[in-house]
């Protein structure tokens, strides 16, 4: 038995209100009335474009200081490692974990993971659709959490001022590493996760999905 | 036809009447992905959490969220605070990015929430309803209270070593506002936002 698919039988799910409807040209949903596609428009271009810019941005995210501080004994600059670091050698090995993943391995591993999805989509790969569409959604899940530094070199730039003996201001590395988790956030919302399973589709399913797709048929 | 349906992640035609659905909801049988939840009063406990949710935001941004105290001298900055210094400091993208995914989205998401939820609850049709969700779903990814808390608990272990650190009262509002907000996502499933619609004059 072949799967069957809303595509194969020219129809499409509304993307706000879930309602299935059929798809001619510029068809619109019959309830809501937005306009409904097979897929997400020009996915696979849009994050490319993305994804390539979240590269690009990553490179200073890591190399510029995301935080200056002024100090009688001169200027510090850190940078996202040497700020785990500091944790690390201050004992709070806990902190530092935390940090280091959401804001070093979360990052870099969302773009390789992404790029992973893209290009296995691209060649038509048929492999494990199943694994690649469980790390989709850990990517949707995840991403936000790579915010963290922005907030940490926020709140600190605002505490500690000129009041006090040391002035912290934020540093050209934060822009960058907000733009990144920005960037790839939009990247794995440009991507349509249907399409991990659309060259899938060929391969043999199990009897339960089968009953499915020919009772829906039927209907 | 009006059976049928799809899954969202992998396009797999389900009909609806045999999708096999437990208490709490139903996931799609071939990709696992979630296809509807359900839970009882739906409506009425988001509306609830949607009122605490925007009273917790009012007290969390009128609050300090951490204090410092130099040698007897104390300071202490709210989130607006926060914002304002990172415009200060040539930094106006980054001040804009904070006030949104803390305060601005979330505030925004909820009166949404509550301008759907208030007539659905009395068996009206919102004004605006489609459009509204269409905003409700490009804004959710965006508002991250969640991972502000845990950006201020990383801040004040890393200032703990300057000086002594005072916790604002606004954190444990940002605090009761993450669990609200969580609270929320799992009692709200917008398909029975939508079937309440149609059934709704």
């Amino acid at each position: 038995m072949k799967l069957q698919t809303a595509t194969q039988h020219d129809l499409a799910l509304c993307e706000v209100c879930g309602q299935l409807g059929k798809l001619a040209n510029n068809a619109q949903c019959i309830r809501c009335a937005t306009r409904l596609h097979h897929r997400k428009p020009h996915s696979i271009q849009y994050t490319w474009a993305l994804l390539i810019a979240a590269y690009v941005l990553y490179v200073p995210a890591n190399l510029l200081p995301i935080m200056e501080t002024r100090s009688l004994f001169g200027v510090q600059r850190d940078t996202i490692l040497s700020g785990v670091a500091f944790l690390w050698n201050s004992g709070s090995w806990i902190l530092a974990l935390i940090v280091f993943i959401a804001s070093v391995a979360v990052p870099m591993l969302k773009l390789l993971s992404m790029t992973l999805l893209v290009v296995s989509v691209q060649i038509k790969n048929t492999m494990a659709p199943l694994p690649r569409a469980r790390l989709y959604r850990l990517l949707e899940l995840i991403g936000r959490w790579s915010m963290l530094d922005v907030y940490v070199v926020a709140i600190l730039v605002a505490l500690v001022q000129a009041q006090s003996l040391a002035t912290m201001a934020p540093g050209p590395g934060v822009l960058a590493f907000g733009a990144v988790v920005v960037l790839s956030m939009l990247a794995t919302m440009a991507f349509d996760p249907r399409l991990i399973w659309d060259t899938a589709n060929q391969t043999e399913i199990n009897g339960e999905v089968s009953t499915h797709a020919n009772q829906s048929t039927a209907a | 036809m009006r059976d049928l349906t799809a899954c969202p992640e992998c396009d797999l035609l389900l009909n609806s009447t045999h999708v096999t659905a437990t208490k709490g909801g139903a996931t799609c049988p071939r990709c696992a992905a979630e296809l509807f939840r359900r839970h009882p009063d739906s409506l009425e406990r988001s509306l609830a959490l949607t009122c605490a949710a925007l009273v917790l935001l009012f007290l969390a941004n009128s609050f300090p969220i951490v204090g410092l105290n130099i040698q007897g001298h104390q300071v202490e900055t709210t989130l607006f605070g926060t914002a304002r210094q990172l415009w200060r400091d040539d930094m106006p993208i980054v001040a804009v990015l904070l006030l949104a995914t803390t305060v601005v989205i979330p505030l925004v998401e909820m009166l949404a929430m509550a301008w759907i939820l208030f007539p659905l609850r009395f068996q009206r049709r919102p004004p605006g309803f489609a459009l509204l969700i269409r905003a409700l779903q490009l804004a959710h990814p965006w508002a991250m209270v969640e991972v502000f808390i845990l950006g201020v608990l990383v801040s004040l272990v890393k200032l703990s070593h300057l000086a002594d650190v005072l916790p604002g009262p606004a954190i444990w509002c940002f605090g009761a506002l993450m669990l609200v907000l969580a609270a929320l996502s799992t009692v709200l499933d917008h398909r029975t936002l939508w079937q309440s619609w149609e059934r709704a004059a």
